[in-house]
């Protein structure tokens, strides 16, 4: 007999499951039975059992006070214009109220249940989780009964269409759904404000940058010029971005049909990762290399930005730049393929 | 008479009248009656669920507050507010609204904090109330999709987390629904449709805070609630598992009831993690969203971070090696992020279909309601240990950058290490942890058997030496011996007689599992080792030896 | 004469004239160096060369033109010096992928000298203007621009952060204004320059006030815990705010005595 049948009086009988390749234990030793209840100095000691009560009543009393500090600290310290220490205090003296007014209460609850309440172990029968046979006969009776009456088991046609029928319903829902954002992302994705007289413009300030301006080792965060005027500039902004460096040419290493998108050592490149797109500001002006603060991927800014660590798979697309008649750095065009992560259609 | 009848209850005072009018309406008797006296057994271990429900109470609560100030409008607004460093600045109305409830509201930014605070121990409990469940066998039979419920529990515990921490449109979240838009573009055929459908056209557009906030406040809540009370209510009916032990049986449940034990120490423990985190949440900073300034997608922060619970995703990008995209036909395959997203689903597949995959392997049909200790299923102990493992190797690579800035390291060779780790860590976590496991338990063999070394050496009048071990009393034996063995089995032929592939693996994952065990003690082997040791003294008769030498 | 002769030959005479020999002497030094200040020109310049040949010529080169072992100190102007020998990041020790700060081996005035020495070389930066390093400046602009050119390397309040092959971008509580313009202007090692065609002084002014209101004025929502964001949340929520939690789950469980 196993366990379960031992010690259910109520069943005639329990289900008997296959124990697969468990192992039956045929010299099993005995259960001891409970152990015997250890009475506790409460249940022994009146006056441990009263200075208890006075324990828990006091941190209740203790929960009262808590909530009176967490009032006093909300009328206190009002919120006075640009003062921010009463925003601390108000924060501080609230919260540390609450949470004596609440530690107050669990403390003692739980105290009390621990020292006053009866800690006999007490044992409850546990039921199969299958249902008794008549019940589950019962229960195969009333499926019977439907499936006769509603007559769908043998109607096959009704049955079929009705599975039809059920499975275009939830169609048309999913296809409300299509306007939650446009079609021909993936085209917008080439484009961006970039185009040939398009000045290089300060990253938020919009104030064109001369070339003179821009020394060797120092980096400019440009936004295109007229971005600002958008109304929609963040969307814009998130392919355009662009950082700006120089350096002293020799250093360069350009491709030949890449010659004449420097100026000068000056270079520009999209600063749209192309792992996933997060930023990439951090240029170390004695290594020229550039790297992504979210998952580390590397460019190398002398090597047109190729990937030298991390996991990102392409360089960052270089913008093609050169002065105009005023000096002021402009773009050549806009970016030769689509800037940030790689995508299906690119 | 009836009349004697209602002139009797009139006078009982207002808790008995309070109750008859209910039950007269409601039945409510009946329920009472079910769960009152219900017994539910006691371990530390088992409370750990409990800190999940509460910290998810709290968070409700908190967040509740929270919603009558938030505004999810990505709408421009110049920023006149109380914090003097962003006096001036553009910046959205969900991210003006975030700030007004931390600086011109009293008790916002404390409930910010608190909901904040809660989350992540909402999650944390979670995680933990799973391995405790993992490690102990619950999941098995009745309660397999008491177990997927939890699981989807998880997912979306972290689905929560991240459309909330989203909300503030600050520039670290900012930047994680920017690294989000990259890999929804990544995925083939649908990328871009699925990113223009989840940003309402390109990135960042002007849709995605107020859909993010529908998510979170309504969509992801409901969703909880209802997974939370089915996984209350199959609690309730397959009743709670308990540890082995004297007395514990497969047909019973020993603990306490209800009423009045479990009722306070339930309620007083909502009370104490509620005040742990307001505590906490009153003095401790948490996403000082003004530091970070609104998100735009230019500037990002050194030791950009999601919440922890998602960290293990931004590992398994920063982990993934850079050279592995292809592109097939003139369509671009990003395999740095779709091999992190496949193996991330796979990991969750394995994890939420684990009790399947195990009841599969044993063949064991039976109910089970007494626990295993970790130690006495080595194997699973092992591949538990080995997944934990994976999982933390992924969360600690996304703090690759801040472990080389603290620590003083080469960021290069953290990441590389990691990636070494990664995969050869599981394998060796799995060895030694079983390897554990069976040491563990022929230790508590040679204690059934040989008793608790006392390291009191005594020296007999004969002359020997021997150490005096105290034999274990008969409770805490019990616990020693009363677990499950299970044996390899072989291929069986099926119905057809044929012996089939799945079969032939099955059996040999038996053998996986089963073949290095060690099977409890019997009781005659008990007896021969008791009367081996009659040859031995216990501790009362080595004291007289001594007194009379 | 007899009387001077006497004089002259009194006991006390020889101390008096030591005496008066280590006043003159020394009040003479001590007018001298702390001119130095005061002293711009042939002195100060002579000092400060003086200096570099003890402390820097042996990378540097004798007459700065570098070596191996150092840069080119000719048009880097008296900020670097200022700057690097003031954090004590100079005179370099163990060399390495990045320079550390270690404590300030040079007096204010042998920096002063050391810097005005350099800056004679050749134009460059120079040290800033008091009235920039006052924190008068705006600091809403400020954190725009933090936010913009130095967030991503320093962290978003300047906590600082990792760059490649074990770089870093170092955190700025406690530089003072003055090394904080200094460096911008002058982009030590593989910081890049920022110089006053990039940010102008009324930009430094705005981000050096930007970084000290934050560094004054502690978070509205208690400890920071470094300021390094949800890693450390994550780490403290799991180590106390658990640790805490389950020793209660321990205490709850557990049987009173």
């Amino acid at each position: 007999m196993s366990d379960l049948e031992k010690n259910n009086e109520h069943e005639e009988e329990n289900f008997e499951y296959d124990g697969g390749a468990a192992v039956v234990p045929t010299d099993k030793i005995e259960d001891p039975g409970l152990e015997p209840h250890r009475p506790r100095m409460t249940d022994k000691d009146p006056k441990a059992a009263a200075r208890a009560e006075k324990q828990v009543a006091a941190m209740f009393v203790v929960s009262i006070i808590g909530a009176i500090i967490a009032v006093w600290g909300y009328v206190a310290f009002p919120i006075i214009g640009d003062d921010l220490s009463n925003t601390r205090n108000n924060a501080l003296w609230v919260g540390v109220g609450m949470a004596l007014s609440l530690l107050g209460l669990g403390f003692g609850a739980i105290h009390w249940a621990k020292t006053l309440m009866p800690d006999n172990e007490i044992v409850e029968q546990r039921h199969q989780s299958r249902s008794e046979p008549e019940t589950r006969a019962a229960a195969v009776e009333i499926l019977n009964m439907a499936d006769n009456e509603s007559g769908i088991s043998r109607r096959k046609l009704i049955r079929r269409t009705m599975f039809g029928a059920l499975a275009f319903l939830p169609v048309p829902a999913i296809v409300l759904f299509g306007d939650l954002g446009p079609a021909g992302v993936g085209d917008k994705m080439r484009v961006t404000m970039w185009d040939r007289g398009v000045r290089l413009t300060r990253d938020p300030s919009g104030v064109p940058i001369k070339a003179s301006e821009v020394t060797v080792g120092s980096t400019f965060h440009v936004i295109p010029d007229g971005l600002n005027d958008l109304y929609h500039k963040l969307d814009e902004k998130a392919k355009a971005a662009v950082l700006l460096v120089r350096v002293n040419p020799s250093v360069l290493n350009e491709a030949e049909d890449r010659r004449d998108w420097s100026y000068d050592g000056i270079v520009a490149y999209s600063k749209i990762c192309t792992h996933v797109g997060c930023p990439v500001a951090l240029y170390e002006q004695l290594t020229h290399h550039l790297l992504c603060p979210c998952h580390q991927s590397t460019f190398d800014l002398a090597n047109h930005c190729e990937v030298i660590f991390g996991p990102a798979a392409r360089p960052l697309p270089q913008l093609p730049i050169t002065v105009d008649e005023e000096g002021y750095l402009i773009a050549q065009s806009d970016f030769l393929e689509p800037v940030g992560p790689t995508y299906w259609e690119r | 008479m009836s009349t004697t009848e209602t002139n009797k209850e009139q006078n009982q005072g207002f808790a008995a009248n309070a109750a008859n009018y209910f039950d007269e309406r409601t039945k409510l008797g009946g329920g009472l009656k079910f769960i009152g006296r219900k017994i539910f057994p006691d371990h530390w271990s088992f409370m750990l669920g409990e800190v999940a429900l509460w910290s998810l109470v709290i968070t409700i609560i908190s967040g509740t507050f929270l919603t009558f100030f938030f505004n999810p409008s990505m709408a421009h607004v110049t920023y006149d507010g109380a914090y003097a460093p962003l006096k001036g600045t553009e910046m959205s109305i969900a991210y003006a609204s975030a700030l007004d409830i931390s600086f011109e509201i009293r008790g916002g930014l404390l409930m910010r904090q608190v909901h904040h605070w809660g989350a992540l121990l909402f999650v944390a409990a979670m995680g933990l109330h799973m391995l405790r469940v993992f490690f102990t066998g619950a999941f098995r039979k009745p309660r397999e999709l008491n177990w997927v419920i939890g699981f989807l529990l998880f997912i979306m515990g972290m689905a929560a987390g991240f459309t909330g921490y989203s909300l503030p449109d600050d520039l670290l979240s900012g930047n994680g629904l920017r690294i989000i838009d990259g890999m929804l573009k990544g995925i083939p055929v649908i990328g871009t449709s699925v990113s223009s459908g989840f940003f309402g056209g390109e990135f960042p557009g002007t849709e995605v805070i107020s859909r993010l906030y529908s998510l979170h406040i309504m969509i992801v809540p409901a969703l909880i609630l209802v997974l939370v009370a089915l996984h209350m209510a199959l609690l309730i009916v397959n009743k709670h598992t308990q540890y082995p032990g004297p007395g514990r049986t497969e047909g019973n449940v020993v603990g306490y009831p209800v009423l009045p034990v479990y009722a306070a120490k339930a309620a007083g423990f909502f009370f104490i993690v509620f005040g742990v985190i307001m505590a906490i949440s009153a003095t401790f900073t948490i996403n000082p969203i003004w530091n970070y300034g609104p998100y735009d997608p230019s500037p990002v922060s050194a030791g950009t971070q999601p919440d922890w619970y998602i960290g293990w995703l931004d590992g398994a990008l920063r982990l993934a090696p850079g050279n592995w995209d292809v592109t097939i036909l003139g369509y671009a395959y990003p395999m740095g992020i779709l091999v992190p997203m496949v193996i991330s689903l796979l990991f969750l597949a394995v994890v939420a279909a684990y009790p399947f995959i195990e009841q599969w392997i044993t063949k064991d049909r039976r109910e089970h309601h007494v626990l295993d200790r970790p130690r006495n299923a080595p194997t699973r102990t092992a591949i538990g240990v080995a997944g934990v493992y994976f999982y933390g190797i992924l969360w600690a690579g996304a703090s690759t950058d801040l472990i080389a800035y603290h620590f003083q390291m080469s960021l290069n060779h953290v990441l590389i290490s990691m990636q070494v780790l990664l995969v050869i860590g599981p394998f060796i976590a799995y060895f030694i942890t079983k390897r554990a496991c069976l040491a563990l338990q022929r230790k508590d063999r040679e204690l059934v058997l040989h008793g608790r070394e006392t390291g009191r050496v005594v020296r007999l009048p004969n002359g020997e030496y021997i150490e005096v071990h105290e034999p274990l009393d008969k409770y805490e034996l019990y616990k020693l011996v009363d677990y499950k063995d299970y044996e390899p089995t072989i291929a069986r032929p099926n119905k057809n007689g044929k012996i089939t592939a799945m079969e032939k693996l099955r059996a040999s994952l038996t053998r996986f599992y089963f073949e290095d065990r060690i099977s409890p003690v019997t009781k005659t082997e008990l007896r021969d080792a008791q009367e081996h040791a009659d040859h031995d003294l216990t501790q009362k008769e080595a004291q007289k030896a001594l007194e009379q030498a | 004469m007899s009387e001077k002769k006497s004089i002259r030959r009194k006991p006390w005479a020889t101390s008096l004239v030591i005496l008066l020999g280590l006043i003159l002497s020394g009040g003479g030094y001590a007018a001298a160096t702390t001119t130095v200040q005061n002293e711009s020109g042939v002195e100060m310049i002579e000092e400060g060369r003086k200096l570099f040949l003890a402390n820097c010529a042996t990378c540097h080169g004798t007459n700065s033109e570098g070596t191996d072992a150092g840069p080119s100190l000719i048009g880097v102007g008296a900020a670097s010096v200022d700057f690097q020998v003031g954090t004590g990041r100079m005179p370099g020790q163990a060399s390495g992928v990045q320079l550390r700060k270690k404590p300030v081996q040079f007096t204010e005035e042998q920096i002063q000298a050391m810097a005005v020495y350099v800056a004679s070389l050749a134009p460059g930066p120079a040290i800033p203007d008091e009235q920039y390093l006052d924190n008068t400046g705006d600091a809403n602009h400020g954190s725009m621009l933090f936010r913009i050119n130095c967030a991503m390397c320093h962290n978003a309040v300047g906590a600082g952060g990792a760059l490649t092959e074990g770089k870093f971008a170092p955190a700025l509580e406690g530089v003072t204004e003055k090394h904080i313009y200094e460096a911008m202007v002058t982009g030590p090692q593989n910081m890049p320059v920022f110089s006053d065609a990039n940010l102008n002084p009324e930009d430094k002014e705005d981000i050096i006030t930007y970084l000290k209101y934050v560094e004054e004025n502690n978070s509205v929502g208690g400890f920071e815990l470094g300021s390094i964001g949800p890693v450390a949340e994550g780490l403290f929520i799991w180590i106390f705010g658990f640790g805490f939690i389950i020793a209660i789950t321990v205490w709850l469980t557990s049987r009173a005595n």
